[in-house]
């Protein structure tokens, strides 16, 4: 019997206002830890990811989105570029390697990419690792309607190899919009958990000669990814500088994880309301416990009579409330960690649905300690006020059942 | 010749009255009580009997006045010094029982000794078996019947060995059989453990049982002159 047991058994005396508050404490704590983990996995991964490529090339417009298109397969195509501007760049000393891409068409919303067969033979997504098929996969013949298809859409399509698919025109799935053409799928890529894994991926001229498009652009590419020779890192500023500066037709995304830190700047504001938001639940949760203490105050007040009177000291009835509001966010930040997994599982769910970027529910941020710990102290802290009502409660007066 | 247990000297406590005076209601000059003796305090309502009882527990400070238990005078110590002498050497047995009700009969016992001289969980296990709950450690207060309640209480305050047991309108919550039986049972208890038993009660039967019996307000001058007035 010691001072913890008189916690605990206050704990269960009060049980439907522990859990309430704990509860309360359960969802600022996930919230705020998801807020955290999420806003930093997510700029980190979005910042990282560059599909193996330093920058790329594209119609005159806005970095950003030709970031997102290239490399995340989101937004619009800022425009085309033509062929020969992607026979420049490769041509340039620079350049260790040039990549066109040309999009267009769908598949149930899910985008077809047309590019060359060395997208999957020369560029490394991430150091060391290339793109690979499933067994029992070929890459695509560039002259064939032949696609290789991302592990993701692979599994929510249900596509298999040897399955044969009608291309829809446009970004967003219209099934008025069906392409006459049939494809067949030789290959799925294993999972690289990058936006390539929500792609299907055809022949260039697969989309640039697609039935419906403008004959005219039947040479024309959507980006280039460039990839520069290690060392080359003023080729950068030089090509910045003649396509962005000096040239007026087209853009130079360069570096890409620049461009994306660019739209976590602009989006920062966001982070930062949904961070309050969190620290306001917590304020409000923490409030909720000393209200929920303070108030059972009354009702406590001969069990702490009769305690004193058994020999406890006013610094332990103090302690023993303290360590009570402490344990309640203890017990809410446990159950926390539960309202985290389920926030960051669904968020990362969506994230990877809608971008292909994978983030993990479970790896170590800073914010998974100093989260916790902030709220048990602001939980003690909120046990200050009523643990000095109890400190203060009369012994004489209290010992008498009052009805 | 031994030193009492007990020896109060010019003991005063009085209290605010709403008027913003002082009401006097304990004023004891003398009072002495030997170890190992049974003594019962006849007092009616208004007497300052629990007050006394409090002072003697150091639940409250007196405003003047010297009481010596065991050789320390618990008026002159600190609060904190008071409630470990009164964890240590007295059980205090009140007239509502002052059970936990989140607690169960053992967990009560065990709670006594906790602030005391340490938790023994066969001592106490031991203590509720002697008042005849040995079956019942494990029930809480309110599935027990009063009479069974107030065991438990008689077990808690012996739970730390004390050389003092307090016992206030200890019978005032029980019917005439129960009176009976649990009255002999805090003797035999208190007799079987060497501690001397200062009883307060205004209740005849209670007061007949004993061999030493003092009227409170022949010791208290404040009842006096309340009764007076």
């Amino acid at each position: 019997m010691n001072i913890w047991r008189i916690v605990f058994k206050s704990l269960r005396q009060h049980a439907l206002s522990t859990c309430v508050t704990a509860f309360s404490i359960a969802l600022a704590g996930g919230l705020l830890m998801s807020v955290w983990a999420v806003k930093q996995q997510s700029q980190a991964t979005f910042t990282g990811v560059n599909a193996g490529f330093d920058a790329v090339l594209g119609a005159r417009g806005s970095k950003l989105q030709l970031v997102l298109n290239a490399i995340f397969h989101l937004e619009a195509s800022p425009g085309n570029l033509a062929w020969s501007d992607y026979l420049d760049i490769k041509k340039n000393p620079s350049v260790e390697l040039a990549v066109p891409l040309a999009v267009g068409d769908n598949y149930h919303g899910y985008r077809l990419v047309g590019t060359l067969p060395e997208l999957f033979d020369k560029a490394e997504y991430s150091p060391g690792k290339k793109f690979e098929l499933q067994p029992g996969g070929t890459m695509f013949d560039p002259a064939r309607r032949e696609g290789v298809v991302g592990d993701f859409v692979a599994r929510k399509m249900n596509l298999k190899v040897g399955d044969t698919f009608h291309p829809f025109h446009g970004l967003i799935f219209n099934e008025k919009n069906q392409h006459a053409e049939t494809y067949v799928v030789v290959g799925i890529l294993k999972p690289s958990n990058t936006p390539a894994d929500r792609v299907i991926w055809i022949p260039l001229e697969g989309i640039q000669k697609m039935s419906g498009h403008d004959p005219r652009a039947a040479t024309d590419v959507s980006a280039v990814l460039v990839k520069l020779k290690a060392g080359s890192a003023i080729a950068g500023f030089q090509m910045d500088m003649m396509y962005n500066k000096q040239g007026n037709r087209l853009t130079f995304a360069w570096p890409i994880g620049s461009v994306m830190a660019e739209l976590f700047d602009k989006i920062g504001w966001f982070d930062r309301v949904l961070s309050l938001v969190s620290y306001l639940v917590a304020i409000v949760a923490t409030a909720s416990i000393l209200a929920g203490i303070y108030n059972s105050m009354n009702e406590r007040r001969r069990e702490i009579a009769i305690l004193r009177a058994l020999g406890a000291r006013r610094f332990t009835i103090f302690t023993a409330i303290l360590l009570e509001a402490a344990m309640i966010s203890a017990i809410g930040m446990a159950a926390g960690f539960v309202v985290y997994a389920i926030i960051v599982t669904v968020v990362a769910g969506v994230m990877r649905a809608q971008t292909g970027v994978v983030i993990e529910p479970w790896k170590f941020n800073a914010v998974m300690l100093w989260a916790p710990a902030m709220l048990v102290a602001l939980g003690a802290l909120a046990g200050i006020i009523p643990a000095f009502k109890a400190y203060r409660t009369d012994v004489a007066e209290n010992l008498t059942p009052h009805s | 010749m031994p030193e009492p247990l007990l020896l109060i000297h010019g003991l005063k406590k009085s209290f605010a009255t709403p008027d913003g005076g002082h009401q006097l209601i304990v004023d004891v000059p003398d009072f002495s009580l030997d170890a190992q003796i049974q003594v019962a305090l006849a007092g009616e309502s208004g007497s300052g009997k629990t007050t006394f009882l409090n002072l003697i527990a150091g639940i409250l400070k007196p405003d003047d006045g010297k009481i010596l238990l065991d050789g320390a005078d618990m008026a002159m110590l600190a609060e904190s010094k008071r409630d470990r002498l009164r964890a240590e050497k007295i059980g205090y047995i009140f007239q509502t029982f002052n059970l936990l009700q989140g607690y169960t009969c053992l967990e009560n016992v065990l709670l006594g000794m906790a602030f005391g001289k340490g938790v023994d969980r066969s001592f106490a296990e031991g203590l509720l078996k002697r008042v005849g709950l040995g079956d019942r450690l494990h029930h809480r207060p309110r599935q027990l019947s009063t009479g069974q309640q107030q065991r438990v209480a008689v077990a808690r305050a012996l739970a730390n060995k004390p050389k003092l047991v307090l016992a206030d309108e200890p019978t005032g919550n029980l019917d005439h059989k129960n009176a009976r039986e649990s009255l002999a049972l805090i003797r035999e208890a208190c007799r079987e453990n060497g501690a001397a038993l200062l009883l307060v009660s205004h209740d005849r039967e209670v007061l007949s049982r004993f061999d030493h019996v003092q009227q409170l307000d022949r010791i208290n001058r404040a009842a006096q002159a309340e009764a007076i007035v």
